[in-house]
């Protein structure tokens, strides 16, 4: 049986792991690979580095990081922030990225989407989408959240499925950075109406805020940044104690 | 020992290279049949589409140097699969190394395809595997399969038991990606080194 996926989330600038980083084993908590390669020694599924400056310019930087990674890791990883044409992903699959992931250019362009995955095939395009609840109806978001679009989440990821999204990774603003757990309900609509897997973000606290998105919301896999990053949760006792309730994990 | 990748226009064909550095090895990183068959060992890797990578190794020649090499050869993910006789994915002829047609997962309870993600390979033949691996977790993403054989040397579960990896001869080839599959993964590679 396939299992259910724990993926740190790393923030990335110019090259550098930013945004709350504590850990005391690493000698240079701002280097991406570093961290990168110590959550996956912890048993972490996967890693996602998110650039989160990802202008024209720092492109250059973005694919030094994917062959570093490349490099030292050993498991899959994704690269996202800012990709918006055939070329960006084209530089990051050869500098070995896994999969790349897109989110704001391809709410504004979904003709992308079409694009990237009959290049590249649907296996290596994760649509990140980033929505809130606004009068009971979630609402697309882009440019890192901050801009509301006309788009319905559940319409949105079903026509990313559709155009050949090989993975959707949602995230509720309602929920990042709360700790209060993941949302549930739309998650769970969401991994019933959708044939691709779901990687599900934002509000994960505690154990039991996994659980309940693997048990309940039937996520296909849970990403986290400050929890891990802060040493708040072990991802060895994580899996741990998700083996014992009955989750299939690694 | 000299061992080459070959080169061809498939996704991601870099991270296997770069996980026989981690094991010390400097791979040949090559498309020249020369070089392909004066290596010890050969890894035929990829990501990608079936019929379209077929039409490029049939360009550059590769479709005749495959099958007549006569090291150990390890064929990874879509490098097993054109190691067949045919696949399902756009009616494509393939290499005909292992006499068995690659078919698309046909979901049976509303299952997820493609198969993406870890899981756990079983029935280990010792000709390929450490029995130490049995039952571990190692690193999947595809749409199609090879379904059980005479030639299946592991096994994998998702929708139905199918290959996780076969081999015959001198070829061998997983559906999984060793190189993604952490310490689990490294190991494998270095069974196939060890050969």
């Amino acid at each position: 049986m396939l299992a259910k996926r724990i993926i740190p989330c790393l923030d990335v600038k110019d090259g550098r792991t930013v945004k709350g980083i504590n850990f005391e084993q690493l000698r240079d908590a701002g280097d991406p690979v570093e961290l990168g390669k110590l959550y996956s020694d912890q048993g972490a599924d996967e890693l996602v580095f998110l650039d989160i400056t990802a202008t024209k310019e720092k492109r250059k930087t973005l694919a030094t990081l994917a062959d570093r990674v490349a490099h030292h890791l050993n498991i899959p990883f994704t690269i996202g922030g800012g990709i918006g044409s055939i070329a960006d992903v084209d530089v990051l699959l050869n500098h070995g990225a896994d999969k790349v992931s897109v989110n704001s250019s391809a709410v504004r362009n979904p003709e992308l989407i079409d694009e990237l995955a009959k290049e590249f095939g649907s296996q290596c395009i994760v649509v990140a989408i980033d929505a809130r609840e606004v009068d009971q109806e979630w609402i697309v978001h882009v440019a890192g959240g901050t801009i509301p679009t006309d788009k319905e989440m559940f319409d949105w990821a079903l026509e990313a499925q559709e155009r050949g999204a090989g993975e959707i990774l949602f995230t509720s603003m309602n929920h990042d950075g709360t700790k209060n757990g993941f949302a549930l309900g739309p998650l769970k609509k969401m991994c019933a109406i959708l044939s691709i897997p779901v990687i599900a973000s934002g509000g994960a606290g505690s154990i039991d805020h996994f659980y309940e998105v693997f048990d309940y919301a039937k996520a296909d896999a849970g990403l986290a940044a400050s929890i891990f990053h802060f040493q708040e949760i072990g991802i060895p006792e994580l899996k741990e104690n998700l083996k014992s309730r009955g989750i299939n994990v690694r | 020992m000299t061992v080459a990748v070959i080169d061809y226009n498939a996704g991601n064909t870099r991270s296997v290279y770069y996980a026989l550095q981690r094991l010390g090895i400097d791979a040949l990183f090559t498309d020249d049949a020369e070089k392909i068959r004066h290596a010890d060992k050969v890894i035929f890797p990829g990501v990608g589409e079936a019929s379209s990578t077929m039409r490029y190794l049939k360009k550059i020649g590769l479709d005749q140097v495959i099958p007549s090499l006569t090291q150990p050869v390890l064929g990874v993910c879509l490098g097993m699969q054109l190691m067949c006789r045919w696949s399902e994915e756009n009616d494509t002829p393939c290499l005909d190394i292992f006499d068995v047609d690659v078919v698309r997962f046909r979901p049976q309870h509303q299952e997820k395809v493609p198969h993406m993600g870890w899981n756990r390979i079983y029935d280990l033949d010792e000709r390929m595997f450490d029995s130490a691996i049995e039952g571990e977790y190692t690193y999947f993403v595809h749409s199609y399969y090879v379904p059980l054989t005479s030639f299946t040397t592991a096994k994998c579960d998702y929708i139905q038991p199918f290959s996780a990896a076969i081999s015959r001869d001198n070829f061998y080839a997983t559906q999984f990606h060793p190189e993604k599959s952490g310490l689990v993964g490294a190991s494998i590679i270095q069974s196939f080194l060890d050969l």
